[in-house]
């Protein structure tokens, strides 16, 4: 029974923490079809921003929640006006620019601060499960994975830039002829992104530890997140984290970690297979 | 002759002169540069050979199949570790070379099969790649342990396996090969994996492969299948990215997983789109610039060889999408026409006198 | 080639045979068990207002599509739901709507290319010289495809199409984006394939129907409305209503 419940609480923070781990990408492929492969390193910047400001002494959920998204989604704005806008439509271009991107955000981290690996202190305490115990940090990862994908589907549904922003995804040139600039809704969206990824590296951080290589380990699992999800941003995400999720999660309690995580990839490539647009570009197709 | 036929025929004289003149100049490099450098000068030219063949399994897969790959280093890695377990299993190098190559490309039949056969569509085939590599990087990255072996030589996890014997004279294992030796090896290996794709290229294989590339749907309706050509080109890219790594283990004296990195993938993408997208001379000098450039970076430690890296993909992918050698052919070819244009050429005119229709 | 008087006692196989052929796109029906047989060296136009159907079944004889039901024979040969290099294989010669040509590569090569698949260079070099000869190409045979005008671009695919030695061949739309030169010419070239071949032709232009038409299978909403001979099908008032009298009346 606890170890029932330990495994259930593992598959939850699992799927919790894919999703972060994806929602940044899956704003950006969403609306602009581009595979930032520069996702991974925008949120190792986040948890770096945070790492930083922690050590200067800011509070670390401010760090978290306000210092890193702020920091990265500059970063995003710049990166894109610099360098994604003049790629738009070339989904294999943009690859490889934001693969040079990441190589180069990669380096650069490690030119300032070397390659090593920093520990972020756990705000959280640990807690049992019966004779299990865990980290309750893992709660603060479900909870922001929650209101991340809870505040996105608010936004996109609920409010005027939400709309602007879907009208955009759908149709840019009618949205041009109402008045519309794709462009500039293409510049807040790549922001949007990064931020988003910013906050997750920094979310994670904690049990995660920081070095400018984490981003690698990240980038893949996003991308068949992204792909295996779909075209829908928020239905998407969750469907596909909830799948890979739990299927890494189980394997890896079965076996190892390693295993686990190839299991993960190896059905990645299969449901993208089977279904080349996605969860979402077969089932519920009209969700946000 | 027409200037027509003229034309085509200049072509193809064209075609076979620079392909004497590039192998004149592999053979020149391969036997002249021991002449001048040292042993260790050896070793830091021979992994620009090595990458240049590396390079090639890119160059030909994306430039001419257009495939694109983005898990090339699967293949070197996989070619990488064949090669040490064989070695050193055997304690022979003769099978262990075929084996590295073989086994890359069984590999990539298998890929190639689940990938071209199912419908999936150009972009995704990156994907693919990309996750096979990274999945492949995960698992001989968690080999640590000594249940973890092939006949005797265990994995070895993320340290790899350390002292892999080089090449030794084909069926005589008490003579292996010194430094010189492995770089006149690795020379040779470029010379025959550029001959041997040039040979593709002309033969009616490469030319189904390069129109496919140019436009699917013409090939298939004219009755070539498609998934096929592709797979027989991607087994062939595999093949020379396999020997690649062997001959990469040879340079290195070891292995280890970071042969499987997504920063070596990367880097056979950046080498093509450096040197030049369907040229073949184009990969093999963008992996010696690039891989010099990464060397010389590294060695001074300061700036981390990642971060100028970065910059040049980026800066190639915005402003010079087709590389320095279709850039200095047309430069060339600019000059030529002003000289033709001032001197006075007439019988080598590429203007068309009929000009049917409008333009 | 088999000659179109057969023997009374024995009945032919046509060349081409679709039976109840049918395509579902999700809710909507394009193609409403359409019945079409073709014989040998007949030429067959196949017209109909836009959203007709005719465009979908022409992507069914040419394997692009997979038809939900019913069965395509070419010479008794099941090909419904084939690959399009089966079907090519097989003896189909195929011009799509848009020209798919070798950009990169000149008039000459491409010709070659669908000329040399399963032929020695000498052959496949004797097919192509005839077949530039046949479409007046020869000119311009060392161009290359990619910067050629719209109207050139059609008559090249037209010669890589006969370059393969097709027993049929399926035409989508040839005269699209031509001037009234072009068309004619095209036309004159049609008919002289067609002394020689089977030929489907798909297609909107109605001068270029009347100059090449003999019998006409005329589409509305995924059926087959009327087949006739061409005359007929013109005058016959279900037609112009069909095309709200635009075309038809001039």
């Amino acid at each position: 029974m606890d170890l029932a419940g330990l495994i259930a609480f593992n598959v939850v923070t699992g799927i919790a923490m894919l999703c972060l781990i994806t929602i940044g990408l899956g704003v950006i492929y969403g609306m602009m079809r581009i595979i930032n492969l520069a996702h991974g390193e925008l949120m190792m910047l986040g948890a770096f921003t945070c790492v930083i400001a922690t050590e200067a002494g800011i509070n670390i959920w401010i760090s978290i929640f306000v210092l890193s998204p702020l920091v990265v989604g500059i970063i995003g704005l710049v990166l894109e006006r610099t360098i994604i806008r003049f790629l738009y439509g070339r989904i294999l271009d943009t690859m490889l620019a934001t693969w040079g991107i990441s190589i180069g955000l990669t380096g650069l981290i490690v030119t300032i601060f070397g390659n090593n690996v920093r520990t972020l202190a756990n705000p959280a305490p640990s807690f049992g499960i019966g004779e299990y115990s865990t980290s309750l940090y893992g709660l603060v990862v479900v909870a922001v994975a929650v209101g991340a994908l809870g505040s996105l589907f608010a936004l996109l549904r609920f409010t005027k830039f939400g709309l602007i922003l879907r009208a955009t995804m759908e149709r840019p040139g009618m949205a041009a002829a109402l008045g519309i600039k794709p462009d500039t809704v293409y510049m807040a969206t790549f922001a949007l992104g990064s931020a988003l990824a910013g906050m997750a590296g920094a979310v994670l951080a904690p049990i995660s530890g920081v070095s400018p290589v984490m981003g690698v380990a990240y980038i893949t699992r996003a991308f068949i997140t992204v792909l295996g999800g779909g075209a829908a941003i928020v239905t998407g995400t969750g469907l596909a984290s909830m799948l890979f999720g739990t299927i890494d999660e189980l394997v890896s309690f079965k076996a190892s970690p390693v295993i686990g995580s190839v299991a993960m990839l190896m059905t990645a490539v299969v449901l993208i297979r089977i279904l080349p647009t996605g969860i979402t570009g077969r089932f519920l197709r009209r969700s946000l | 002759m027409t200037s027509h036929s003229l034309g085509r025929f200049l072509d193809q004289y064209r075609g076979a002169g620079s392909f004497l003149s590039v192998c004149l100049l592999l053979i020149l490099v391969m036997f002249g540069l021991p002449l001048f450098v040292s042993t260790f000068g050896l070793l830091q030219v021979t992994i620009l050979a090595v990458m240049s063949i590396f390079a090639l399994s890119q160059g030909f897969v994306w430039g001419f199949a257009g495939i694109m790959s983005f898990g090339q280093a699967g293949f070197l890695g996989l070619g990488a570790y064949a090669y040490a377990v064989a070695v050193i299993n055997y304690g022979d190098s003769t099978l262990a070379v075929p084996i590295s190559i073989i086994l890359s490309m069984l590999f990539a039949a298998v890929m190639g099969y689940f990938m071209f056969y199912g419908r999936i569509s150009d972009a995704y085939v990156g994907v693919i790649t990309l996750t096979v590599s990274v999945i492949l990087f995960q698992l001989i990255n968690s080999t640590s342990g000594s249940q973890y072996r092939i006949g005797v030589v265990e994995l070895g996890g993320f340290n790899g396996i350390p002292a892999i014997p080089p090449l030794n004279l084909i069926g005589d294992p008490s003579r292996p090969l010194d430094q010189t030796g492995i770089w006149y090896a690795t020379m040779g290996g470029l010379l025959l994996v550029y001959g041997l794709l040039r040979f593709i290229l002309m033969s009616r294989f490469g030319r189904v492969v390069v129109a496919i590339r140019e436009n699917e749907t013409r090939a298939q309706l004219i009755g070539y299948d498609p998934r096929l050509f592709k797979l027989l080109a991607f087994v062939t890219g595999a093949g020379i990215a396999g020997l690649a790594g062997c001959l990469y283990v040879n340079w290195a004296g070891y292995i280890s997983p970071g042969v499987f990195a997504l920063t070596m993938s990367a880097q056979a993408i950046i080498f093509v789109l450096v040197g030049g997208l369907g040229t073949l001379l184009g990969p093999i000098l963008g992996a010696v610039l690039i891989q010099w450039l990464i060397n010389t970076i590294g060695d001074q430690g300061a700036v981390d060889p990642g971060l100028g890296l970065g910059i040049i993909l980026v800066a190639f992918v915005l402003l010079f999408p087709k590389g320095i050698v279709p850039l200095v052919r047309a430069a060339i070819q600019q000059v030529l026409t002003w000289r033709k244009r001032n001197v006075g050429s007439p019988l080598l005119a590429d203007a068309d006198p009929l000009q049917s229709g409008a333009e | 080639m088999t000659s179109p008087n057969p023997a009374p006692a024995r009945k032919l196989t046509p060349l081409l045979e679709a039976r109840d052929v049918t395509m579902k796109f999700g809710g909507v029906t394009a193609v409403d068990h359409v019945d079409l047989v073709l014989n040998e060296v007949e030429l067959r136009c196949l017209i109909g207002p836009n959203g007709a159907g005719k465009s979908t079944f022409f992507k069914m004889l040419t394997g692009q599509l997979r038809p939900s039901g019913g069965s395509i024979r070419f010479r008794g040969n099941e090909i419904g739901g084939a690959h399009p290099h089966e079907i090519a294989r097989r003896g189909v010669g195929i011009k799509t709507q848009i020209p798919n040509l070798f950009d990169g590569l000149s008039v000459r090569e491409n010709v070659f290319i669908a000329a040399a698949r399963r032929k020695s260079v000498a052959r496949a070099t004797a097919i192509v010289d005839e077949a530039l000869e046949r479409l007046h190409l020869t000119d311009i045979a060392g161009r290359e495809v990619g910067r050629l005008a719209h109207g050139q671009r059609q008559w090249v695919e037209l010669a890589t199409v006969l370059a393969q030695e097709p027993e049929l061949i399926l035409l989508d739309e040839p005269a699209a984006g031509m001037t009234k030169v072009e068309v004619e010419r095209t036309a004159q070239l049609i008919l002289e394939i067609n002394r020689t071949h089977a030929v489907v032709v798909v297609e909107h232009d109605m001068q270029f129907i009347r100059r090449i038409a003999k019998v006409v299978t005329v589409f509305n909403q995924g059926k087959i409305l009327v087949e006739d001979h061409v005359d007929r099908v013109l005058a016959d008032e279900r037609v112009r209503n069909v095309y709200l009298g635009n075309s038809i009346s001039a």
